[in-house]
């Protein structure tokens, strides 16, 4: 759990909305930060109607198919051509995607 | 011409399917400019196309039921070697390497791909004004819009470009263009058709469906590209009967239920068509009678927590790393979120914004959770509603075709478009939108017709039944003049 | 205060590679080393429009898996794990999350000590990273070339509960789930090619208490000797700051292997905002009971029970302390019925573990495909004297290697039998020749037994038994 989620606000603020920002891995102006904090409050305001239903004892709906234990057969297909993937990539060499250096490790 | 007429005629020789397309390709290059329905559109293709049709005729065989049939595409649906854009920066100039499954099976009953319609970015918006490739326009008045998100394809097949299209319906974005635009629109149950490339925004609410200016088309068109796909483990069996085949056997006996809430705060034109609609199935023999199903109210918040969510997901891919847009910058992390902020239009980055929001750490269990466990109750609402109703009746829109530019400042507003569609998603269940004449302003009108899930047959029936019984609709303003008679002229005849 | 007052309280995390023939979702191919970006399609690329379809094989493996660590078997669903790195297609991991499949077993340790299992679930894996220029290391580096063959390769993590509490023990629970997971051919074991990873999450407590410390998170551990080293050099780094009454912050670190010690990644405060939620693409893998019992049926038997095997084999006197190690070894490796079969056929189990634990284990992946009569035949031969254990091994190098029959082979190898009286012979001559030394091996200087028998090899071209030479040197000797 983050420490951000602790703090809940009534009103998205422009911090909550420059942290969802980085955590989106988009990057907004100023200005963007605050026409996007009111509209998101605006949408959540209205989606406050939801958090006043009654659910007690109510299981989560993820799916509408009653559907289970869809599974493949391990039998092994043909891959795409590698030039016509790499042909799409920004930018590719030695038959990898290139990308610029990575400053944080993976998690 | 509709969709089975030239399937007729080329499946008999009378016509040949290069000639069919030729007068297309005639119609979009005179209309699209001024409508914007394309985004791209295939001549050399769809003439290899055609021809092979031709050539398997010639041969003796039968290419299947839209035999030279020109179909155009949602530019969300992957083609190989087209580009596939979703409307947006991001993926411009983007080559997909495979076909969606729709796409393949389009081919594989012998319908032509002509192009790929325009779309609100990733499918988000009602008015298809949220394209980075600039606005389609509404061919009944083309200040207005065409709805959306699937507004190319509703306006294509409105203004006679091509008889038939497919789109996708997450929130109703097949349905409201549809009505918007006086064409038939169908949102299949969720898993008859194959999601396997489509562009996914929301998935456990997308579905692929048809467009069609009749109903058989639509049926036709729903029976082609419905089935079990086993790239999609969401995929169900085919549908058993098919759609067409029980489409003439009216509404005797069915019960049809009114849903007051599908009717709450449209506009009175609206209101009154509905009640017509009833009527004309009460004509034809069906049990009409008003019902509530008060959850349906619920059904836009939960879903504008919900769908962002998914999307903000299926949106983290396009990161400028192996396809689509890059903006360079000295470290991944920043030319990530460069890319992005660059390749994303305003509505794109507010729905991932809002999406992230809700799911992220301390407010799962009050959005998201919360939503998903409304979206049971509207299923069981559903659930007792078609207890006493074979299908169900409403409007599809609470209003009719809006001017561009009165509500893109206001997201909430916009969203409001959808209220009459959002809850059959949220539920997975099939529902379809029938043009029903027209109102004031001589814009159409579409009634909605809601089953629940896999009763695509008995809801078929009933929207044959409404189209036989509707007024007569307007000529689009914007229409293709060398295909002849447009499309709600030929609704016009009966 | 002492490092000895202090103990390590360890969990392990194990990402394993599941040995399919085909990715989780989708039908490319799950192999190690192949060109960069050959094994790849849509699904696995994450390229737009594509979705996943669970591969059977990878949700049976993982089955095995909780059967073998006595877990409790569950309806599942998986999870979208959501952070961004270039080596994820997806921007997302498919993972299973709040309701993994298998849950709540425990593995016992070859000395009687059971360690729990939290979980064991399934999960897709990440692509391959490699950071170029500044010497391959991330922080210096200019930019990075991803290769997205092992993307969605199928793992499964498994979790244990903080039961571990020495390096030594740590090292041993990896070891016995290794030999586990080979058992049921789930993986290959092969950590230096990535198909076991470990993190390992380190608190250290003073001896009496019950109370956790705070633990902090070691990654980056590519073999057993730098699990161990880690949790060495963590515990050691955890007491010294805690005897110099500084905190221990909760973190995730990094096992430098050149520098022989972890260094801080990045702190609690930074830690990942995931954003879990149900992956709506793949629908609640339930395993039914008849399911699970075919599983069940088919499960081999484990470590444990195949060392009790051998060591009943060595019969009453019980296994001496090499043996224990000897048996440890061969079962480590599945090399165990290569020793149980050549026992049936009437080898000597010492002779059989021996030559499997040594010459076999040396040479284990052509060891477990050796031809069984063959590597029995060996066997006998150096048994009944045929061959010395010296030819033996080199006859063993070559059947491992290319197959064939042991006695043309010691045949090509010149290694024919020594007639009756040519050991006595030669150890006349040399005894006669070296009267000084043989006159000190009377007066009872015994290791010059090894001096005779050199020059016996000599020059009987090391075709004579060793324990023959021994043999006569003692009968001359009277
Ligand atoms: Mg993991
Ligand atoms: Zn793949």
């Amino acid at each position: 759990m983050n420490e951000h989620g602790s703090a809940r606000s009534e009103r998205l603020t422009r911090e909550d909305a420059a942290y969802v920002a980085r955590l989106a891995r988009v990057d907004l102006t100023e200005d963007e930060l605050d026409l996007y904090a009111g509209q998101l409050a605006a949408v959540l305001d209205h989606a406050a109607q939801v958090a006043a239903i009654a659910t007690s004892g109510v299981e989560p709906t993820a799916h509408t198919l009653p559907l289970r234990n869809v599974l493949r057969d391990d039998v092994v297909r043909p891959s795409l051509e590698r030039e016509e993937v790499l042909a799409q990539a920004p930018r590719a060499e030695d038959g990898r995607f290139w990308v610029p250096r990575i400053l944080g490790e993976s998690p | 011409m509709n969709a089975s007429e030239l399937a007729g005629r080329v499946r008999t020789g009378e016509t040949r399917a290069v000639d069919v397309l030729e007068q297309h390709l005639r119609a979009i290059e005179e209309c699209d400019g001024e409508l914007h329905a394309f985004l791209t559109v295939l001549g050399d293709t769809a003439r290899s196309e055609a021809r092979e049709i031709d050539r398997r005729l010639g041969a003796g065989e039968d290419p299947g039921p839209l035999a030279g049939v020109p179909v155009a595409v949602k530019d969300n649906l992957c083609t190989r070697g087209v580009p596939t854009t979703c409307a947006s920066r991001i993926l411009e100039g983007w080559l997909p390497p495979y076909d969606a499954t729709v796409v393949k099976r389009l081919r594989g009953a012998g319908a032509v791909v002509v192009g790929k319609t325009n779309l609100d970015e990733f499918a988000m918006g009602s008015s298809t004004e949220n394209s980075a490739f600039g606005p389609t326009r509404n061919p009944h008045d083309p200040r207005r819009v065409p709805g959306g998100s699937s507004g190319g394809s509703a306006a294509a097949v409105a203004a006679g470009l091509v008889p038939i299209a497919l789109g996708s319906d997450t929130g109703g974005s097949i349905r409201q263009p549809a009505a918007l635009c006086g064409v038939v629109g169908l949102k299949p149950t969720y898993g008859t058709v194959s999601r396997y490339g489509l562009v996914a925004f929301a998935s456990s609410l997308d579905q692929v469906g048809p467009f069609a200016r009749t109903v058989a088309d639509a049926a036709t068109l729903f029976d082609v590209i419905s089935g079990h796909d086993p790239l999609d483990s969401t995929s169900l069996e085919r549908p058993n009967p098919l759609a067409l085949a029980r489409l003439e056997e009216g509404v005797d006996g069915m019960r049809v239920g009114v849903v007051v809430e599908l009717l709450d705060g449209a506009d009175a034109s609206v209101v009154k068509r509905v009640h017509e609609a009833a009527e004309a199935l009460a004509a034809a023999g069906a049990n009409v009678e008003e019902c509530s199903v008060p959850e349906v109210s619920y059904a836009l918040p939960a879903y504008y927590l919900l769908a962002p969510a998914e999307a903000s997901s299926n949106l983290a891919r396009y990161d400028g790393v192996r396809y689509g847009l890059r903006v360079d910058a000295s470290s991944a992390e920043a030319m990530n979120g460069a890319t992005r902020a660059v390749g994303f239009g305003p509505e794109v980055k507010r729905r991932i914004m809002l999406g992230t929001y809700v799911l992220s750490a301390g407010y799962y269990d009050a959005y998201y959770g919360q939503a998903q466990k409304v979206r049971t109750l509207i299923i069981r609402a559903f659930a007792r509603a078609y207890e006493q109703a074979d299908v169900l009746l409403g409007a599809t829109t609470p209003t009719t075709a809006f001017e561009l530019g009165s509500k893109v400042d206001d997201p909430l507003a916009m969203y409001l478009s959808d209220v009459c569609t959002v809850p059959t998603n949220l539920a997975g269940h099939p529902a379809i939108t029938v043009p029903f004449g027209v109102d004031d302003l001589a814009l159409p009108v579409g009634v909605q017709l809601l089953a629940p899930a896999l009763g695509e047959t008995s809801m078929f029936q009933a929207a044959a039944v409404i189209e036989g019984a509707a007024p007569a609709g307007a000529l689009p303003q914007i229409c293709a003049p060398t295909i002849g008679a447009g499309p709600t002229s030929t609704r016009g005849e009966r | 205060m002492s490092v000895e007052a202090w103990e390590p309280v360890v969990g392990l995390e194990v990402h394993c590679e599941l040995k399919t023939a085909t990715k989780l979702f989708c039908g490319c191919r799950n192999a190690f080393g192949d060109e960069p970006n050959t094994n790849i399609c849509p699904v696995c690329l994450g390229l737009p429009g594509s979705l996943p379809v669970l591969n059977v094989k990878a949700v049976e493996l993982a089955m095995f898996i909780g059967n073998a660590l006595h877990c409790e078997i569950r309806p599942s669903l998986f999870h979208r794990k959501n952070y961004f790195y270039p080596d994820m297609p997806k921007d997302y991991q498919i993972s299973q999350y709040d309701e993994p499949i298998n849950v709540n077993g425990w593995l016992e340790l070859p000395d009687g000590q059971r360690v729990g299992i939290v979980r064991a679930h399934m999960e897709e894996d990440t692509g391959k990273t490699s950071h170029m220029g500044g010497g391959g290391r991330i922080h210096d580096a200019d930019h990075a070339l991803v290769d997205y063959n092992r993307a969605g390769v199928p793992l499964v993590e498994i979790v244990s509960a903080p039961d571990i509490r020495s390096a030594a023990q740590a090292r041993r629970y990896v070891e016995e789930l290794r030999a586990i997971l080979m058992a049921i051919r789930a993986s290959d074991g092969r950590m230096e090619e990535g198909s076991l990873r470990v993190d390992a999450n380190v608190s250290v407590r003073a001896g009496r208490t019950d109370e956790l410390g705070t633990r902090c998170e070691v990654k980056n551990l590519n073999s057993l000797r730098s699990l161990a080293r880690a949790i060495e050099h963590e515990t050691e780094r955890q007491v010294s700051l805690l005897e110099a009454g500084e905190p221990v912050l909760q973190q995730t670190r990094h096992w430098d292997e050149q520098a022989q010690k972890t260094v801080a990644l990045r702190s609690k405060e930074e830690a990942f905002d995931y954003r879990y939620f149900p992956e709506p693409d793949l629908v609640l893998v339930a395993p039914g009971p008849d399911w699970q019992y075919q599983v069940a049926l088919c499960l081999p038997p484990m470590p444990a029970e195949r060392r009790a095997k051998l060591t009943e084999l060595l019969g009453a006197g019980g296994p001496t302390a090499a043996q224990v190690d000897q048996v440890a070894t061969v079962v480590a490796l599945g090399l165990d019925t290569l020793v149980v079969e050549a026992a049936s056929s009437g080898i000597e189990v010492p002779l059989a573990l021996a030559r499997t634990a040594n010459e076999a284990a040396a040479d284990a992946d052509r060891a477990r495909e050796v031809d069984r009569a063959a590597y029995g035949t060996l066997l006998r031969m150096e048994q009944e004297g045929m061959l010395t254990p010296t030819q033996a091994k080199a006859v063993l190098a070559d059947l491992f290697e290319n197959g064939g029959h042991p006695a043309d082979i010691a045949r090509r190898k010149g290694f024919e039998a020594l007639g009756a009286g040519t050991v006595v012979a030669a150890v006349a001559d040399v005894v006669s020749a070296h009267p000084e030394e043989w006159a000190r091996y009377c007066q009872g200087e015994d290791k010059l037994v090894g001096f005779f028998t050199g020059l016996v090899m000599q020059a009987t071209d090391k075709k004579a038994n060793g324990k023959e030479v021994a043999a006569e040197l003692r009968r001359l000797r009277g």
